[in-house]
């Protein structure tokens, strides 16, 4: 009889059965050449208002589908589809944030081809979700000009884990106070590089940078603004 | 809260290797735990043995090794620890250093099987 030794080197990643999927997504959104971009914040931050502007303006140029996690309740999907983008919403139960299972259970059904920007807005949170991987191209964090300065501090893994900041509702900077240069300098103590917006769901102002922002990451409008020289 | 789930996690890998190695059970796990894997040390402890419980798991012990966060620093070309998980900058010459190597562990490293 062979008798194995107590001690054994295992060295696997916990969230190994996640981060297959999630290469897997990204393979096939690759594949498809759609750009998947997933937003995360704290709860209230302006995801969906912010996504609901972004849907509409871009969905007379771009093909644009959204995925909303949440909780409970399918409101915001309801919220999102005024903006005529296909969205589904994914509803997690117990669950705080979102894992590449439920985004490949509810893409089931979709023709990624026919997309050329894909939105997945994150549960409200700013801890959970920074541990899955879901195979977006790029996280978004937001953070509005309510929330204080110091939430990069507070909250520096997800705001390690995310390729860009957008400050939201700056429409309300004023009022509140808002310290830009210092919210700007703690996003680079915890991120150093990470590329910072700023603009406002409700009156529009800094949305045509973003989507300026927005199309110049994606592949397909590189070749159709080639074309149209 | 996800440690709960993230330990749920644990069990199933544990769990999974034992069997292929022939083992009962499991005294101990050792996990490796970076501070940028989003996960917290006395959270995933206590969810630990929730997660054990009616398991070929249940009465054993996760041993956590925490690893700092070690960046490439652009100036100094070397690996270098960071001033703080607030201040991602060189801990030797305070260059801000987005390229991390290391940090976001979460990792089964070893087992202790039961005879």
């Amino acid at each position: 009889m062979i008798v194995e030794p107590r001690l054994v080197e295992v060295r696997k990643n916990v969230l190994k059965q996640n981060d297959v999927l999630a290469r897997a997504l990204r393979e096939r959104f690759r594949e498809a050449g759609v750009l998947a971009i997933s937003l995360v914040s704290s709860p209230g931050a302006g995801k969906t208002a912010f996504l609901e502007r972004t849907l509409t303006l871009l969905h007379t140029r771009y093909k644009v589908a959204a995925l909303v996690g949440d909780l409970a309740t399918e409101n915001d999907a309801a919220r999102l589809a005024r903006s005529q983008a296909p969205v589904k919403q994914i509803i997690t139960g117990t669950v705080c944030h979102l894992e590449a299972a439920m985004v490949q259970n509810v893409l089931d059904g979709w023709n990624l081809r026919d997309l050329d920007f894909l939105f997945i807005e994150n549960v409200g949170n700013l801890v959970c979700p920074s541990s899955y991987d879901l195979g977006e191209d790029l996280r978004f964090v937001l953070l509005s000009v309510t929330e204080g300065e110091d939430k990069p501090l507070k909250y520096p893994t997800i705001f390690n884990s995310a390729d860009v900041a957008i400050i939201t509702k700056s429409d309300l900077a004023a009022a509140v106070e808002f310290d830009e240069v210092l919210t700007r300098r703690n996003i680079q103590a915890v991120r150093p590089g990470m590329q910072v917006l700023k603009l406002s769901a409700k009156t529009g102002a800094g949305m045509p940078d973003f989507l300026e922002f927005l199309e110049r990451l994606h592949p397909r409008s590189h070749r159709a603004a080639a074309v149209a020289k | 809260m996800h440690e709960l789930s993230i330990a749920m996690s644990i069990v199933d890998l544990a769990c999974e290797e034992a069997e292929m190695r022939g083992a009962p059970g499991v005294d101990v796990v050792y996990l490796k735990l970076g501070p940028l894997s989003g996960v917290v040390k006395e959270a995933l402890l206590f969810s630990y043995e929730i997660a054990c419980q009616q398991t070929p798991l249940e009465g054993s012990k996760l041993l956590i090794e925490e690893v700092p966060i070690v960046v490439n620093c652009p100036v100094c070309r070397e690996r270098r620890s960071v001033q703080s998980i607030q201040s991602l900058c060189c801990a030797i010459c305070g260059t801000p250093t987005p390229e991390i190597l290391e940090g976001r562990e979460l990792m089964v490293t070893a087992m202790e099987l039961r005879p």
